[in-house]
């Protein structure tokens, strides 16, 4: 294992050194909420930030595993294509933006605009969500083990959403959906693979109502 | 894009630190506002018919020691003063109205940063490093401050048009973000008598407030209504005579961070600012949610 201290290390020398590995671990000291921590990593390289992290921590992300011991300010894990990225503590909003692929978990909660656009990615929040999570999710899932915002997932084109507790309000077009046995099963299997002893029968399915995918004339003078 | 920052100290024995608390927090938010910076900070509270009013001109070698002259023959009162490089502190007994109008005539080209038996605005143009360093921020000491560093977007960069602004007896702004419907609103709040100086759609929201609080709401009633008359992005800090209030626009793209200790509460528009802050490690740490008042008070 390789110790990188932020006290004395800039941040781009951390993330030059992981963009020219292949393999290895780190654990970064001091990073007070430093942003741009663990950017672009494309090998199976590990990651250990003990402390809270500033934004876009782990964005971009291919192959890599990144811890983070603590909270995450804005677009952790953001364009995220494969790996893991774990954050102990909370995260801040739009966590998983965009992201492809890839597997985000978060212990604490996330606020809003969690998985805002997601491709792909799976989330997994151990907490609550904000307002907009998963506006525009377009693939992947979304998993909520406690309580979701306003206007959950608003304009949804195919992502899976599924919580555990109350949400506050469904956005345009985001509607609950049938939890059929392939979901309970999808489902359990990412709940294990996030460590979570949840049961999948206590989570309800959100999903596309598939509405507003066609312009409908019928509207038009709404526009 | 700028940054702000809050700090409520608890403990009347660390008010000596507060202002080697704040200026490290403003300095780090220089990546979010590099142009100009200032901040409001509160100290011991004027006796009963004294205000403490900070003033600012742009000459530093501008005469204050004539302006108190002239003062004290214009009151018959004794008036204290103090230079810090463009801005002076005035100790003057007189009323409010008599001390805007005595300015008014004597010193035209005075600016009224703050009043009130608390406060004390200074802000100037510059890097918050700049701006910190020639105030002499790091030696300061009071109950609680807020501050701002600016990265214009709305207006030109001008002492002026720097953050906080004053919105009435001890009272102050600052602002992260951009309101859409200033135009409209400086319209309507000038036939309601609310004066403005730049084009800033800060004022604008500064100007709002206190015509509310003239109005005779609180400051609680005064921050909900903000959030139907003002359209646009914004996170607040609002500086009171006891201490200070953040509220987040319902659609919260601005950040904001709070911490809460013991000793202190702090707020900041990321992490970065708060993390040299003593035993933040142990600190209480959560995001502000939407429409959300949140408010400290001494009281």
């Amino acid at each position: 294992m390789r110790e990188i201290d932020l006290e004395s290390t800039p941040v781009r020398e951390l993330n030059r050194e992981l963009h020219d590995s292949i393999a290895g671990t780190w654990r970064v000291l001091n990073p007070r909420g430093a942003h741009a921590l663990a950017v672009g990593i494309h090998a199976p390289l590990r990651i250990e930030i003990a402390g809270h992290a500033g934004y876009y921590c782990a964005g971009m992300n291919q192959e890599g595993t990144v811890i983070i011991e603590g909270n995450v300010a804005t677009g952790v894990a953001e364009n995220m294509m494969s790996g893991l990225v774990h954050v102990y503590g909370h995260a801040s909003q739009s966590a998983g933006a965009t992201a492809h692929g890839g597997l985000l978990i978060i212990e604490g909660d996330a606020s809003a605009r969690c998985g805002i656009s997601m491709k792909g990615v799976e989330i997994v929040v151990k907490g609550s969500v904000g307002h907009m999570s998963a506006f525009m999710g377009q693939a992947g899932a979304l998993v909520v083990h406690g309580d979701a915002g306003d206007a959950l997932g608003d304009s949804l084109y195919e992502a899976k959403l599924f919580v555990r507790g109350r949400v506050a309000s469904l956005g345009a077009d985001c509607v609950e959906k049938e939890m059929r046995e392939e979901h309970l099963a999808s489902l359990t299997a990412l709940l294990e693979r996030s460590g979570s002893d949840a049961d999948a029968k206590d989570f309800r399915r959100y999903g596309s109502s598939r509405k507003l995918y066609n312009f409908q004339g019928d509207h038009a003078s709404h526009y | 894009m700028c940054g702000i920052a809050g700090l409520f100290l608890k403990n009347p024995d660390s008010e000596k630190d507060l202002g080697a608390m704040l200026a490290p927090m403003l300095e780090t938010l220089c990546g979010r506002g590099p142009d100009s910076a200032g901040f409001a900070i509160y100290d011991a509270t004027t006796p009963e018919g004294t205000f403490k009013v900070s003033l600012y001109h742009p000459d530093i070698a501008f005469d204050w020691q004539g302006l108190a002259n002239e003062l004290q023959a214009r009151t018959g009162q004794p008036v204290k003063h103090s230079v810090n490089s463009t801005h002076a502190l005035f100790h003057i007994a007189a009323h409010e109205a008599e001390i805007r109008a005595v300015l008014a005539e004597v010193v035209a080209d005075v600016t009224i940063m703050s009043l009130g038996r608390r406060i004390q605005i200074m802000k100037e143009t510059g890097t918050p490093h700049d701006v910190v360093s020639r105030f002499g921020v790091h030696g300061m000491r009071g109950s609680h401050a807020i501050g701002h560093t600016r990265m214009a977007t709305e207006s030109a960069v001008t002492t002026a048009g720097s953050h906080p602004f004053s919105t009435g007896r001890d009272l102050c702004l600052v602002h992260n973000g951009s309101l859409s419907n200033h135009s409209r609103l400086r319209k309507t709040l000038q036939r309601e008598g609310i004066d403005f100086r730049t084009d800033n759609d800060t004022e604008v929201a500064a100007g709002y407030l206190s015509w509310r609080l003239q109005q005779g709401l609180t400051l609680q009633e005064a921050l909900e209504a903000s959030l139907q008359d003002l359209d646009g992005f914004f996170t607040f800090a609002v500086g009171t005579a006891e201490g200070f209030a953040v509220l987040r626009d319902p659609i919260a793209c601005k950040p904001a961070v709070l911490a809460e200790t013991a000793d202190y509460v702090a707020m900041a528009s990321e992490y970065r600012a708060l993390a040299g802050l003593p035993g933040i490690e142990h600190a209480r740490l959560w995001e502000p949610e939407p429409a959300v008042i949140y408010n400290w008070s001494r009281s």
